[in-house]
């Protein structure tokens, strides 16, 4: 069941709420401290991603974040409306920073989208990238197992001992 | 936490080096700040610049890219650009994105200040 569903717009500055909302969900859904590190800077940066292909391909459009939880993990979707999906995930190769610029202006500063794609995938360990429902955009979808509930832990649905 | 941004001088037998000390969140929408700040430095004919990571929150891809583009832009001028970063989920972005292999990462400025090629 989603918990959270954020629409945003294609702007740099909203990126940082989508951090914050989705940090503050995973701390709710009980994930860990060390964990939670990991999905501020993986969420951060899929939503990165979509915030730069939107600029370029479909500024009016909003990105959409979906926060979805179950007893067995906590996944976030972030939909994009973007080209469709390029190469693999795991296709890491070394030459995703451009080295050819010549020191100039600032536009040799841009990384590959796929960059962002390598570096989630060696963030995370379950990353998805499928392409989104109307044919044109990806859907990036990370997920994590949420820990066993600790007895003394906030109440559950189970029957209290007698 | 937003982006913060301080420069000072330092010298050492290896010369003299600027130090751009940075703290706070680098992300797709603070990083252009820094961008300019390098630029402005290497403008400015500073080619030595150290960049302290300590008080680094966050760092996206973005962030990455405006510290490659610093990098070739000093290179252009024969100058260096090396990193301070203990923080191990800071550099584990950095590992991941085969970044290491780019950047020289010190442990402290004043290591980073002394490094010579």
């Amino acid at each position: 069941m989603a918990v959270v569903e954020l629409l945003l717009p294609s702007s740099p500055e909203h990126v940082r709420t989508a951090r914050l909302v989705v940090v503050a969900a995973a701390r709710r859904a009980g994930l860990g401290d060390a964990t939670v590190d990991e999905l501020r800077l993986a969420v951060g940066e899929a939503c990165a991603r979509a915030v730069g292909l939107h600029r370029a391909h479909a500024p009016e459009q909003r990105v959409a974040i979906t926060v979805t939880d179950d007893p067995t993990g906590l996944a976030v979707a972030v939909t994009d409306a973007g080209p469709p999906a390029g190469p693999a995930v795991d296709d890491v190769a070394g030459g995703f920073v451009d080295d050819s610029g010549d020191g100039g202006d600032g536009a040799g500063d841009e990384v590959a989208p796929d960059l962002s794609l390598a570096l989630l995938a060696g963030l995370v360990d379950d990353v998805e990238v499928g392409s989104a429902d109307q044919g044109t955009g990806t859907t990036v979808t990370l997920r994590w197992p949420l820990p066993p509930r600790v007895p003394g832990g906030p109440p559950s649905t189970a029957a209290a001992p007698q | 936490m937003d982006l913060s941004l301080s420069t000072r001088s330092e010298s050492s037998p290896a010369g003299d080096r600027t130090v751009v000390v940075v703290g706070g969140e680098i992300d797709v929408y603070t990083a252009p700040k820094l961008r300019e700040q390098l630029i402005d430095l290497v403008s400015s004919g500073q080619y030595h610049l150290v960049v302290d990571m300590e008080g680094v929150e966050f760092l996206d891809s973005t962030g990455l890219g405006v510290l490659v583009g610093g990098l070739k832009r000093v290179r252009a001028h024969e100058g260096s650009l090396r990193l301070v970063c203990t923080q191990e989920r800071i550099l584990k972005i950095f590992r991941i994105t085969g970044l290491t292999k780019v950047f020289p990462i010190h442990s402290s400025v004043d290591e980073a200040v002394a490094a010579t090629d």
